[in-house]
């Protein structure tokens, strides 16, 4: 049985030593629920790269993990936000290549390929919300190619 | 003591069945400890029956003090969760149908009835008080029940889990052909879930024997959709990032067909007819050749 | 303080005509930046041929890393050394190609034992190359 001690937490994205918490938390958080090493390393990935999005495109925000329960199934919630001046256009945001800035461009789409669901939620100057969960003892589901 | 209005009368039967399992906490244990749900299952000794049945005594004083007795999720019952799971899961193992540990269960609610019952009578709680408490304790009790059969399903749903991964892992056997050369032969339907234990199982092979060379061989493998394909890819793209080579061998005609007629890409994905020429093809890179006896002489 | 948290600098080995750089733990992002431009430096200063990357004390390379190590083997190539990513550990590898990122510029190898016949060969063995076809 897993308890959400030390699952649950707030955390602050101002500065690129943030990445590293946020890493180490989610790192922590997905072991003690029972994530494989692959599963914990897709997620440590997603909310690095959702992190870097918060710090760099949003001016820098906050990251929450919540601890999901679906029969024997837990799962970790992240939700990324930030008050910056939000995404315009989300389809284009999520596609491959695309960056308006510094990094390979996979920063949406290459995260939302490393979870098991994702929604974001963004208005130009509205800022923008990215929540992503994964559940243990599930293999990723097939995804239609964007 | 019973919850009574200012003007005398009961009005808080929740409450009242609260400070009743708090005040008779010890004799209920010692009752409960002698049910076979608890003494079949805590068998160091008697003391340890007793203090398992004190921890569910507490959670259902827990639950009825936040006015939750009908709601399986109460958070009274987090503490005791899993004892309760591993309670439905030791009587399930002793060969108990659902049914026959629902009824051990509802058994519990006999050794509370009557002190309940009892301890109303004194306090001259009026008839439809006492009713309204024996209903609550009722509820309570098939809460409780649900709790358990809940956690017991969960459990067995994870051991089913488990056993799955399990066999597929025994399913896909990776084998050691040459110094520096791993081969995986597939056999049966490939689906999502396999794909992944195939892929990961080859990659940690990698690691372990510093095989240079990975072979997939898919003579076994009935149909190849474009799912199974784009696994395949991922898996010759993981492997090349960890230094790896893989080849993928055994692609009969039909799939072959199928994999033209998707319009799939494999032009980056070293393939062989069979696992006898990617052999071959691995060993050549090594250095290492096959050369027939007579050329020896 | 940052447990496991690599801040500050990550050295530069020079073994004959290799640097070797051993990345261990959790970079920050400005450390993995000092590294990219100590190397491009010790290289232009040393005239060294070779850059060997051993990552297998690393747990995840996300896209910013991934265009660091990419970026490190294509400045390498201006100044006419050749890198290698020595020892990714395959959940790294599985959540890179997820993640979109199969780096196909990147030479790669098990060890670094491979990492140097690959630099210093030709070996009799002949050196492997991992390059996009």
């Amino acid at each position: 049985m897993h308890t959400a001690a030390g699952v649950e937490a707030r955390l602050p994205i101002r500065s690129d030593m943030d990445l590293v918490w946020v890493r180490q938390h989610v790192r922590q958080a997905a072991a003690q629920l029972g994530f494989g090493l692959v599963d914990q390393t897709k997620l440590v990935t997603a909310a690095s790269e959702l992190a870097r999005n918060t710090l760099v495109y949003g001016g820098g925000g906050t990251m929450e993990s919540q601890h999901l329960v679906d029969g024997s199934s837990h799962g970790l919630r992240l939700v990324f936000s930030d008050q910056g001046p939000g995404i315009a256009d989300v389809e284009q945001a999520l596609s491959d290549g695309y960056t308006s800035g510094g990094g390979l461009g996979m920063g949406l789409g290459g995260a939302r390929r490393l979870v098991h669901e994702f929604a974001i939620e963004s208005a130009p100057g509205a800022g923008t919300t990215v929540r992503v969960t994964s559940w243990t003892g599930r293999t990723p589901r097939p995804r239609e190619e964007h | 003591m019973p919850e009574h209005a200012a003007d005398g009368t009961f009005v808080n039967p929740t409450g009242e069945v609260r400070d009743f399992l708090r005040r008779r906490r010890e004799q209920i244990a010692q009752r409960w400890a002698d049910e076979p749900l608890f003494r079949t299952v805590f068998t160091v000794s008697r003391d340890e029956a007793v203090e398992a049945a004190k921890a569910v005594v507490d959670a259902l004083a827990e639950v009825a003090d936040a006015a939750r007795v009908e709601d399986p999720d109460a958070a009274g019952f987090s503490s005791v969760r899993e004892q309760l799971g591993r309670m439905g899961t030791a009587r399930s193992r002793a060969g108990l149908s659902a049914g026959q540990i629902s009824s051990e269960l509802a058994s519990l609610r006999l050794p509370l009835e009557n002190p309940l019952l009892a301890d109303l009578q004194e306090a001259e709680a009026p008839e439809g008080h006492v009713r309204a408490c024996m209903t609550t304790l009722t509820v309570l009790i098939g809460t409780l029940r649900v709790v358990v059969m809940q956690t017991a399903l969960s459990e067995g749903q994870a051991l089913i889990d488990r056993q799955r991964l399990q066999l597929l892992e025994v399913a896909t056997p990776v084998i050691k052909l040459w110094d520096g050369i791993v081969a995986v032969p597939l056999i049966g339907t490939l689906d999502s879930a396999r794909s992944q234990v195939v892929m990961e199982t080859l990659l940690e092979a990698v690691v372990e024997q510093q095989a240079r060379y990975a072979i997939l061989d898919i003579t076994g493998v009935p149909t190849v959709d474009s799912l199974v394909a784009q696994h395949l890819m991922k898996t010759v793209a993981a492997a090349r990032l960890m230094g790896a080579e893989c080849i993928v061998s055994g692609i009969r005609p039909a799939i072959a067909q199928t994999i033209v007629h998707l319009g799939l890409d494999l032009g980056t994905v070293v393939t062989r007819a069979g696992l006898a020429d990617a052999l071959a093809y691995a060993l050549h890179k090594l250095g290492a050749g096959i050369v027939a006896d007579a050329d020896l002489r | 303080m940052y447990p496991g948290g690599a801040a500050g600098r990550v050295p530069v080995l020079k073994l004959g005509e290799v640097l070797l750089v051993t990345i261990q733990g959790d970079l920050h992002d400005s450390t993995a930046e000092q590294l990219q431009q100590d190397l491009s430096e010790t290289i232009a200063r040393s005239g060294a041929t070779g850059v060997v990357i051993d990552i297998s004390g690393v747990e995840i390379v996300d896209s910013f890393l991934g265009r660091v190590l990419a970026e490190i083997a294509a400045q390498s190539a201006l100044l006419a050394a050749r890198t290698v990513v020595v020892g990714m550990r395959p959940a790294v590898a599985i959540t890179l190609v997820e993640l979109g990122l199969t780096l196909p510029g990147l030479r790669t190898a098990l060890s670094t034992e491979q990492a140097m016949d690959l630099l210093t060969g030709p070996s009799r063995l002949g050196g492997r190359r991992q390059e996009s076809p």
